[in-house]
Order: structure tokens, then C-alpha cells, then sequence
């Protein structure tokens, strides 16, 4: 496999971990308000607690992995949408400097707060919709280069179909994700209530995504053809997509293995995103920049490498210890840590 | 102000906000690693209650430490496009390490904060506080390479017709010429102001006249490791000032106000400058000693500031920051060394209020040396982005709207900085280590 090739496959599959991972999250918070509004908060908070408090900041490493890595491999979309992405880069770190702080002030700090738990909520939704905003641009057609140099173009932003459609599946999928691994850990910790409660939230949403995922099937065929054509070739792929979210669903409605149907929940996602990655390649910003052409140096793209399996050495046996003491701990789960 | 100028306050104001919490991020987890050792080894619960109640206030700091970071680390993208696009393949590989360095130190804090309980033997525990400290402290480590690579590069070829470089080695890029020195003086001076900042903690209880041994042992504590980490910081400090005459001229002789090159060169501790005639006032003149800060010897030749074209001067206010940061870390290692004395001596008082009350001015103290020093560093380098390379003009990004960044972020920092500062106050202010060690179990040895 050539460098560049995997040099994207690496940082995708963190994008993907951080989809996930930042999916259960981002969820989580907006869960957690809305119970705390519909006075449901004692069924399912314990819960949700129980999970993010060790967990919280390693979500945010998955993020920083991956844009530290994009520069890396490919420092010439440090420039692209560095210079275009001022305004939504900075709107979106501002709403993860609340959201993380917040989280901190909230658990740790000396009592609830309403309106820490309100701000760690609603900011939970609004990050997924601004970070989706960086795939629509790698469509094309919202940056252009002139002889003045990089100009992004907001309006076009605001005013496509396309755009829209992303947020809508970001927002949607974050829900569901959230809420079908939510059940799952529900359902370990044998907390009949909150897993029912969570678990009519993740049929709820699913809906929904599917309805979103089309959607957005049919802004990029009309967005970006070139795009939907090679996703057309690989049409298998989402086709399976669907397939396991068919499966997920069946196995949350009859209620029966929990742990399986959010392993098919993570397929689904999976098929999808790689699908979609493959599909977009070779292009990183179309026209503009392509994996060959940004990728400038094969000295460091090795170094980068080796750094990475040296970092993964370190951090499979890491986050099994943490899954280990904190997932996959039953007596943890149910709150008898002793 | 035009772009370049917004983006520099942005990204000053953000990494000065920023060091504050990373300091504490690197330093405290030493500071309850210490504690919680100590005190599984002695049997002593006043320690153990000090881990916790610093491991509490820590992980409030973390999370503010943890948003400004990511908030630095994109920054570098969006508001210097230009200098991604020429060093970002240079200085990835730190970066990305780092992040690593970051991400274990993020699952085991997740694990050291809950697992109090889990283990039955504590020593467990205590091993998972290592990998914190060693994921907080390479972090600082690797961070530091980047920011030596900016002002000493190596490792690549820079062709200034063309504008690119090439022939990038990644190893020789992080271990550039200024990178020891600069990473010894970060790390060490980052531990010593948690030191402070905890003793400080400490000696303001006693000096409210609440007597536990919990504080005095919390101030020993933090006082003898700070007394060392003074030491070695002043020992750092002086290998960064030779290392400067050797590969930063302009920055130690603006630092020193040192126009003319010459060996017996005399040291300036503050006065002020007349920036028409160079000529300075007031200042207390030091024979021979920027030579042997230089050198290690007297006849040692500094080079001044008027064999440096003046379109390369730094601007030259650098001097009083860095006469404050030389200053407090005399002022350090002076307090620090007489409670130390007091105690091991045991003549006069070892809580001498004095004493105490020059501790807790140290802990803020400490912080700003931290600001000064870091000012001094970045500053120093103008108009350099790359020392030699890049500089910032042409590395700034054209967007517009960098003003309104600034804006925006600046009553995020107010506001961390209001509600943090309030959280911890309610935190503690309720949950005294009094009232905590009468809750516990155990038997206190009296000391």
C-alpha cells in the first residue's frame, strides 16, 4: 500500500473512532438535559455518568489525533481550510471549550448546575452539525482559490440543500448512536428502566437517520456527481450499511442482545463512512487538493507511521485496561465499585 | 490592525491562557504522586487525604487545561496557514507524539480517578499515577521541540529562492540545538511553580491560624521538593543563557540591553533605556557576569546588538521580563531554601509568618515568571516566525475576522477563568481536610 494511502486510512479510522466515540458523548449530554427537563433524570443519569466520567477526555483526543494527523500527512490542508475555516474552526472550538469545561464544572465540581448541564447539552448538538461542515466543504464549491488567495464562500455554505442535509444526519446519527449504546450499558448494569427508556430513545432515531442518510445520497448526486458516480461503483457497501442498521434495529425491538445489535449499529456507521472515504479519494478538498499532491514528504510519512504503531502499542493495552476497569466491569457498571 | 497583528494577540492571548493550566497539568500530578507515595509508605492518612484533595482540584484545571490546548492546536492551522504549509511537515511528527503522550495520560487519569477503592493492595493505585506523569511531562517535552525547532531549525533544508524546504530529518528537526536546554527549563520550572502554588495553598491555612499537621505536612512536603526543583531550574535558566550566546545572540543581548560586543561584558539588572542613544539609566551594572553567564568565564565575548541588523532586533521592553523571571527564581529558591533551613536546623520558628507569607506570595509569583519567561521566549525571536526562515508577517493568514475571533475568545477566557476560580472555592471551602480526616478510619501518626 502506497504511503499516502495509509497515512488517510489511519486518520480515517480516527475519524471513525471519534464519530463513534464522540457520537456516545455528544448524545449523552443532550440526553441527560432532556431528562433532567422531563424530570426523568433519576432513571437514566446514573448511567450515563457512570460511563463518561472516566471516559470524557479520551474523546477529545480522538479529535486532536485526527486533525494533528491531517496536517502531518498532508500539510497542504492545513493551509486550504486553515485559511477558509476561520469562522466555523472557531465557532466549533468555542462550543468544544464549553462543552469540555463544563462537563469538568458540572461533575466534579461541588453540586449540579442547571446551566452547566444546559450548556454541556445543547453544545453536545451543535459541535456535530459544525464539524460536519468541514465534509460538505471537502466537496468542492464553497472554497475558491484566486490570485488574492483562499476564499471561502459562507453564504453558499448557508444556502445549500446539500449542507443541510449533512447537519440533519449528524445530528440525527449522534442521537442514535448515543442511544443505542446507552442501552446496551443500561441493560448491562441490569437497569430495566433506564434501558427501556433509552431504548425506545434509539428506536426513535432511527428513523430518522435512514431518512437523513438518503438525503444526503441525493444532495451529493446533485452536489458533486463525480462523487455519487464512484459511490454508485461501491454500492455494495451501503447497501450493507443498510443491512446492519436493519439488523441493529430488529435486535433492539425484540430486546435481545444488546451488546450484538450495537456492534451492528457501529457496522452500519462503518460501512457507510468508508464508503463515503473511498468514494471521495483521491480528492482531501475537490478540485484542490488531492492525497498525491499534499503528501510532501515521504521522510516524515514513515516517521509518522512508525510513531503511530509505537503510539498504538502503548494504547491498545491502555484502553483495554480502561474498558476492563470501567465497561466491562459489572460490578463497576452497577455502581458497587468496591 | 490588519490580520497579522490580530493574529498574534489571538495567539498570544490563547497560549498565555493556556501555559497556566498546562503548568499546573504538568506539575501537580508529581506533587500527588509524591504525596499519595509517601503515604502509603509511611501509613500516614494526612498524605493520602492531600492526594486526593490535590487530585480533586486537578482535574477542574485539566479540563480547562485540555479546551484551551485543542484550542492552540487548531489555532496553529487557522491562524497560521502559511507557516503550516512550509514547517507543518517538520514539526508533525512531535506533535503527533505528543498527542499520544496526551492520550495516555488522559486514559490513566480516567483510571487514577476512579480506582481509590478498586485496588486491595494501594500501591496499585499509586502505579497508575506514573503513566500520568509521564504522559503530562513528555507531552511538555514534545510540545517544547516544536517551539525549539522555531527558534533554532534543524534538520531541514530551507532554500530561501524558492521559499520550500526539503531534505527533512525528522529526528534532527526534534532534537535541535535549542531543545534541551528550553525542554530541561520548561519541565523543571513547571514543577516548581505547582510546588509553589500548593504551598502557597498550605501556608495561607496556617497562617489563618488553623494549625493541623495536615498543612504543615503538606507545606514540608512541597517546600523541600520545591527547594531542589529551584535549584535545578536555576541551573536550566543558566544553560539556556549560554546556550543563547552561542545560537540566539539578538535575544539574550536585547534581553540585556548589550549593544556593543565584548569580552568582560557587564550584566544590567533593570533601569531604563533611552531608545534614541541606546543609552541606559539606572540600572545596577554587574561586572563581568553576562560573560560568565555567557561563557562561564569573565573574558568570555558577547556579541551586541549592533552587529545584528536592526530590521533582526527583537524589541527591546524583553529586558524587564526577563530581569522579573530571574528575579522571582532567586526569590524562589531564597524562600523555599530558609523555610528548608528553619526546619532542618530547627532554629527559630519554622512557621515564622514571615516565612509563611512570603511562601504564598511565591505561589502567584511563580506563575508570572512562568508568563515573563514565556514572553520573553516568543518576543525574543521577532521578527522571526522561524528563526532565519519565515517571518511572522508572511505567516499570518489573509482571512478577515481575526478581530472578531479575538473577541469571541476573550470572554471565553474570562469566563473559564470567573467560573473555574468559583468552582474550586466551592469545592473547598466547605470540605476541610480538617472535617475529611475526622471521617476517617484510620490511626494518625502525630508529626
Amino acid at each position: 500500500m502506497s504511503l499516502e494511502l495509509i497515512g488517510i486510512t489511519v486518520l480515517w479510522t480516527f475519524l471513525f473512532g471519534y464519530l463513534i466515540i464522540a457520537s456516545i458523548d455528544f448524545g449523552a449530554g443532550f440526553f441527560s438535559y432532556y431528562s433532567m427537563l422531563t424530570q426523568k433524570e433519576h432513571i437514566i443519569n446514573q448511567i450515563i455518568d457512570r460511563y463518561l466520567s472516566p471516559v470524557w477526555e479520551v474523546t477529545n483526543v480522538f479529535l486532536v489525533f485526527f486533525f494533528v494527523g491531517l496536517v502531518g500527512f498532508f500539510p497542504d490542508t492545513a493551509y486550504y481550510y486553515g485559511t477558509a475555516l476561520l469562522i466555523p474552526g472557531g465557532v466549533a472550538l468555542l462550543l468544544l471549550s464549553i462543552r469540555g469545561s463544563f462537563y469538568a464544572f458540572a461533575n466534579y465540581g461541588a453540586r449540579k448546575s442547571r446551566i452547566y448541564m444546559f450548556l454541556y447539552g445543547l453544545t453536545g448538538l451543535f459541535i456535530p452539525a459544525s464539524l460536519s461542515t468541514v465534509l460538505t466543504i471537502s466537496e468542492g464549491g464553497f472554497i475558491e482559490k484566486t490570485n488574492q488567495g483562499i476564499h471561502f464562500h459562507a453564504d453558499r455554505l448557508f444556502t445549500s440543500p446539500y449542507s443541510w442535509s449533512v447537519v440533519f444526519l449528524a445530528l440525527v446519527s449522534v442521537l442514535y448512536i448515543s442511544a443505542s449504546f446507552l442501552t446496551y450499558y443500561a441493560d448491562k448494569a441490569q437497569d430495566t428502566k433506564a434501558r427501556e427508556l433509552l431504548r425506545t430513545y434509539a428506536l426513535w432515531w432511527s428513523g430518522p437517520t435512514i431518512l437523513a442518510s438518503l438525503l444526503v445520497f441525493w444532495g451529493i448526486s446533485r452536489h458533486n456527481p463525480a462523487h455519487f458516480h464512484s459511490m454508485l461503483n461501491i454500492s455494495w457497501m451501503f447497501v450493507a450499511s443498510f443491512l446492519c442498521f436493519l439488523v441493529a434495529v430488529f435486535l433492539m425491538w425484540k430486546k435481545r442482545a444488546f451488546g450484538v445489535a450495537f456492534i451492528f449499529v457501529m457496522f452500519q456507521f462503518a460501512f457507510a463512512f468508508y464508503g463515503y472515504g473511498y468514494a471521495h479519494l483521491p480528492y482531501l478538498l475537490y478540485p484542490y487538493v488531492t492525497i498525491q499532491s499534499a503528501l510532501t514528504n515521504s521522510t516524515m510519512g514513515w516517521a509518522l507511521v512508525i510513531a503511530f504503531i509505537a503510539g498504538l502499542l502503548l494504547l491498545i493495552p491502555s484502553l483495554y485496561l480502561l474498558m476492563r476497569l470501567f465497561l466491562f466491569n459489572a460490578k463497576y457498571v452497577r455502581g458497587q465499585s468496591k | 490592525m490588519d490580520s497579522v497583528m490580530w493574529s498574534r494577540l489571538l495567539t498570544a492571548e490563547t497560549l498565555g491562557f493556556h501555559i497556566i493550566w498546562a503548568t499546573i497539568g504538568v506539575g501537580v500530578p508529581v506533587f500527588i504522586s509524591l504525596a499519595e507515595g509517601w503515604g502509603i509508605y509511611k501509613k500516614d492518612p494526612h498524605y493520602i487525604l492531600m492526594a486526593k484533595r490535590w487530585t480533586r482540584g486537578f482535574v477542574i484545571t485539566v479540563a480547562v487545561g485540555v479546551v484551551t490546548g485543542t484550542c492552540i492546536g487548531l489555532m496553529l492551522s487557522m491562524l497560521w496557514p502559511q507557516f503550516m504549509k512550509l514547517v507543518g511537515n517538520v514539526i508533525s511528527l512531535p506533535l503527533f507524539l505528543e498527542t499520544f503522550a496526551f492520550f495516555f495520560e488522559a486514559i490513566f487519569l480516567g483510571i487514577y480517578l476512579y480506582t481509590w477503592d478498586r485496588f486491595k493492595n494501594p500501591v496499585y493505585h499509586w502505579l497508575t499515577s506514573i503513566p500520568v506523569i509521564l504522559g503530562s511531562t513528555l507531552s511538555a517535552v514534545f510540545i517544547t521541540t516544536v517551539n525549539a525547532f522555531m527558534n533554532t531549525p534543524a534538520g531541514v533544508k530551507y532554500n530561501p529562492v524558492t521559499g520550500k524546504i526539503s531534505d527533512i530529518d525528522p529526528i534532527a528537526a526534534m532534537f535541535n540545538p535549542s531543545t534541551p536546554s528550553q525542554v530541561a527549563h520548561v519541565v523543571s520550572s513547571a514543577y516548581l511553580t505547582c510546588g509553589f502554588l500548593l504551598g502557597g495553598i498550605a501556608a495561607y491555612h496556617l497562617l489563618k491560624n488553623r494549625n493541623h499537621d495536615y498543612y504543615k505536612k503538606a507545606l514540608r512536603l512541597t517546600m523541600s521538593v520545591g527547594f531542589i526543583l529551584a535549584i535545578l531550574t536555576l541551573v536550566a535558566g543558566d544553560i539556556s543563557g549560554k546556550f543563547l550566546a552561542k545560537h540566539q545572540p539578538a535575544k539574550l543581548a536585547a534581553a540585556e540591553w548589550h549593544f556593543e560586543t565584548q569580552t568582560k561584558a557587564p550584566l544590567i539588572f533593570g533601569g531604563v533605556l533611552d531608545e534614541e542613544t541606546l543609552e541606559v539609566k539606572y540600572g545596577i551594572r554587574i561586572p563581568y557576569a553576562l560573560s560568565i553567564l555567557a561563557h562561564n568565564t569573565p573574558h568570555g565575548k558577547v556579541i551586541g546588538l549592533n552587529d545584528i541588523p536592526k530590521d533582526q532586533w527583537p524589541p527591546l521592553y524583553i529586558h524587564y521580563l526577563f530581569d522579573m523571571m530571574v528575579a522571582i527564581g532567586f526569590y524562589l529558591i531564597i524562600v523555599s531554601g530558609l523555610f528548608v533551613w528553619n526546619w532542618i536546623r530547627k532554629r527559630g520558628n519554622e512557621w515564622n509568618k514571615w516565612i509563611l507569607r512570603a511562601i504564598v506570595l511565591g505561589a502567584p509569583l511563580s506563575f508570572v515568571a512562568i508568563e515573563t519567561g514565556w514572553i520573553y521566549a516568543e518576543v525574543g525571536r521577532q521578527p522571526w516566525i522561524i528563526t532565519g526562515m519565515m517571518r511572522v508577517k508572511d505567516a499570518a493568514t489573509t482571512a478577515q475576522h481575526v478581530d472578531t475571533m479575538f473577541v469571541l475568545f476573550t470572554t471565553l477566557y474570562i469566563a473559564l477563568t470567573l467560573i473555574s476560580i468559583a468552582v474550586l472555592i466551592r469545592l473547598f471551602r466547605n470540605k476541610t481536610p480538617e472535617n475529611e480526616l475526622h471521617h476517617m478510619q484510620f490511626p494518625v501518626r502525630e508529626g
